[in-house]
């Protein structure tokens, strides 16, 4: 299949075919990104517990902890970046990006919405 | 040792399943034995079950979807005649069997029919018309397949062997919960949607690659035809939407299996995340329905009427248009759920935005008919058919998108009128377009034109002599699914349903009878220059059927209507050609690594369903096992040398030429 696929679409891969990446430089990517995804992960279980900080600003820490830590995932582990080669990849990540967003987002607000057409509540324990 | 499973599961007081089982499994073993004894068990084995060629697994997934839909059309007879029958009585179905047949005829009908015809259309041409040998993940396209299967085989197991869900098609709790669903009908509709749901999903991933990834020289995404465009819009909504069902149904199976409280009535269960969730899958799955149909009619509409299609890019637009609203609408199937008008509202002018592009689709392919020199043949039958049809339905949406009218019209037979009217005149009468329009390519013969023309008329009359009166009997207040009733105004209407019905029944007939036709005068119909209708995009260019490399070289694009350019070219060029440089190719080899996980996935399933825990393992463990294998093989791929490669092509431009030259003596 290789000799079919080569130089069909500049810059693009197609599935199977290896980026020219030596060994080496590869582990190094996935060993950094092991250590900040453990970095990232403890920090939060120590946030979480400690009381070194400002308490209300805990949950805002854990936020952007989490979000960071989505970062190296795409980042070094799925090689989500910004070469001429990702452009599908990153289009794939916004298109579900926007599907969450619809979902998640819609949920909780047809949820929030579930009882508009009911009567308050001290109306429905009075007709008992 | 069996869990729950015991000869209790066995109905023997029920005839009608019994007998049904019963000849569907004499049936089964006659075939299976022919097979053997005529010895076409290895060829069986070695060229279709363990293929790996898009072709073949294309071919497979619409011969599972025409076996189900046969199935599902006989649940469909049962219950238009038992409407027919039971008015001020109870019919010849007792209710718990009238209800298992609507569910088994929803699902089957949805996941088993709709879904794999559009599927195997899609991997039978999606790369042809690329220009490309085969999909981008060819092992993982026959497992998807036979994951499906799997599915498909589970919920007609529950035919003899227990129950099917009482529910309705999308099993709605409380009533799907265990309280009030305690036998496995659940179940067993849960667990075959879970499994075909991962063979659905990877057959999305490996389509949605397939287009990004794979494309010959030159075609670009605005050269590539309509229906790979429709195609990657379809797939990627499959890979966005099939796992909020799974998710959906795992935690129904968790309520269910492990005392959890996501959709119960009690324990801060909530039954109406079920219904929001369920949609959020299913209006997107009705787009991942019709827009492949949709392709359909656009490669069918420009090809019969020798033009190139209008407004392609306006269409290329709405397609995407609608893959992203599809995402922004599924409230509207839960408008009476009590979110109040503010929701209601914004949901419901997204309902009617959502017409505006498929509105677009529509003129664009009556702008294509105009002014062109149409040839009625079958697709263009079906495709003309789908634009008369599909307006009226959709029409009947817009009206159902707007809330108050949908207060009144909500789970009335109304709204089985309207989805039918679409799901039928869009994916059905898409996929019959399709069928007709690529089955040469496939099978290297036309189909009979009198037979299919006989077909197209008699299903679009009995169409709409079986649903037109649905919708007034809706309009009269009649709800769906009502195993009996005692209004006499509904009586008629259900009459001319159940007639017409058999009318359509007539269709379907004439559709075996056209195979059978065709198959005995496959010499006279045989389609030698792989062009039988004059196409206009690469699958056109090959052979009928396509040698299994597909293209002996790399077709070079150079514009839309790939395949009517090089035909323009080559008529200036009068087909001089010098000796091509014909080169080895090396295409996948077979596996069986499809049909034997889809074994212990179908293993793994029955066991889940009767609680048979040692089985479940050993299924697990014996699919696991199947992709440990697959993962440690040493070689995938297998060289076809250059002479046979020259050989096979010669033979095919031989032809060919020996057409195009007769032609020019005419």
């Amino acid at each position: 299949m290789s000799e079919q696929t080569h130089g069909i679409v500049k810059h693009d891969l197609a599935p199977g075919e290896e980026e020219e990446h030596s060994v080496g430089a590869r582990i190094l990517g996935y060993v950094v990104g092991l250590a900040l995804a453990l970095l990232l992960t403890a920090t939060s279980f120590f946030i979480a517990g400690t009381d070194l900080v400002w308490q209300p600003s805990i949950p805002v820490a854990l936020i952007v902890l989490a979000i960071a830590q989505m970062g190296v995932h795409l980042v070094f582990f799925l090689h989500i970046t910004t070469g001429p080669d990702n452009t599908n990849n990153v289009l794939a990540l916004a298109f579900g990006l926007l599907v969450v967003f619809l979902v998640v987002g819609g949920t909780v607000w047809i949820m929030a919405h579930l009882n508009a057409n009911m009567p308050p509540m001290d109306q429905i324990m009075r007709m008992q | 040792m069996l869990g729950k499973l015991d000869w209790s599961a066995i109905p023997f007081d029920q005839p009608i399943p019994l007998v049904a089982g019963a000849v569907v499994l004499v049936a089964i073993l006659g075939v299976l034995g022919w097979v053997v004894v005529k010895g076409h068990l290895p060829y069986l084995w070695h060229e279709w079950i363990t293929s790996v060629d898009h072709k073949r697994i294309g071919v497979m997934y619409i011969l599972l979807a025409s076996v189900m839909l046969l199935r599902g059309g006989s649940d469909a007879i049962m219950m238009r005649i038992q409407q027919a029958m039971a008015y001020q009585s109870q019919g010849y179905l007792p209710p718990e069997h009238y209800n298992q047949i609507f569910s088994a005829h929803g699902t089957i009908m949805i996941f088993f029919v709709a879904m794999p015809f559009v599927i195997g259309l899609m991997n039978l041409v999606v790369p042809l018309q690329l220009g490309v040998r085969d999909v981008a993940f060819p092992t993982l396209n026959s497992v998807g397949f036979w994951l499906t299967a799997t599915g498909a085989l589970l919920v007609n197991i529950s035919l003899v062997v227990g129950e099917f869900a009482r529910t309705g098609w999308l099993a709605f709790p409380p009533l799907s919960e265990l309280s009030y669903s305690p036998g496995v009908g659940v179940d067993y509709y849960a667990w075959s949607l879970q499994i075909s749901g991962v063979g659905t999903l990877v057959a999305g991933i490996n389509l949605v690659t397939t287009v990004l990834k794979l494309r010959t020289k030159g075609m670009n995404y605005l050269r590539m035809p309509m229906f790979c465009w429709t195609t990657l819009a379809s797939n990627l909504l499959i890979v966005a939407a099939f796992p909020i069902l799974t998710a959906t149904l795992a935690m129904l199976l968790l309520d269910r299996y492990l005392g959890f409280h996501f959709f119960t009535n009690e324990a801060g269960g909530n039954v109406m995340m079920f219904m929001n969730l369920i949609w959020a899958w299913g209006h997107p799955e009705v787009y991942i329905l019709v827009l492949p149909a949709f392709g359909i009619f656009s490669e069918v509409v420009s090809t019969f009427s020798g033009k190139a299609l209008f407004g392609y890019r306006s269409m290329v637009l709405a397609t995407m248009a609608i893959c992203v609203i599809s995402f922004m609408v599924w409230l509207h199937h839960f408008f009476t759920m009590g979110a109040g008008p503010d929701v209601n509202a914004i949901f419901g002018i997204a309902s009617m935005i959502i017409a505006v592009p498929t509105g677009v689709k529509i003129y664009n392919w009556l702008f294509t008919m105009y002014g062109g020199r149409i040839r009625f043949a079958t697709p263009m039958l079906w495709s003309v058919g789908f634009m008369v049809t599909f307006i009226i339905g959709g029409l009947t949406g817009v009206l159902l998108a707007v809330p108050p009218a949908d207060f009144m019209l909500h789970n009335s037979m109304f709204l089985v009128a309207h989805f039918h009217n679409v799901i039928i005149g869009g994916v059905l009468f898409g996929a019959f377009a399709g069928f007709e329009y690529w089955f040469p390519k496939a099978f290297g013969f036309r189909l009979d034109e009198r037979w299919g023309k006989a077909a197209f008329w008699f299903t679009l009359t009995g169409f709409f002599v079986t649903f037109m009166p649905l919708y007034v009997a809706g309009m009269l207040g009649m709800t769906r699914r009502m195993q009996h009733y005692d209004i006499a105004a509904w009586r008629p209407w259900m009459i001319i349903a159940a007639f017409g019905m058999a009318v359509l029944t007539i269709g379907v007939i004439c559709q075996i009878v056209q195979l059978v036709v065709s198959i005995r005068n496959r010499e006279a119909l045989r389609d030698r220059t792989g062009d039988p209708w004059d196409g206009r995009s690469l699958e056109w260019a090959t052979s009928s059927p396509p040698p299994v490399f597909n293209f002996a070289f790399n077709p070079d694009v150079r514009g839309e209507d790939a395949y009517w350019d090089m035909k323009a070219h080559a008529k200036q060029q009068s087909l001089a050609h010098e000796t091509p440089d014909y080169q080895d190719i090396e295409m996948p080899r077979n596996s069986p690594t499809g049909f034997v996980c889809a074994f212990f996935a179908t293993i793994m399933g029955f066991a889940l369903i009767w609680h048979i825990w040692w089985m479940v393992i050993l299924g697990g463990l014996g699919a696991w096992a199947t992709f440990v294998v697959f993962a440690w093989r040493d070689h995938d791929e297998y060289v076809i040398p250059a002479e046979e490669v020259a050989r096979i092509d010669r033979s095919n431009i031989e032809e060919r030429r020996s057409l195009v030259s007769m032609a020019g003596t005419v």
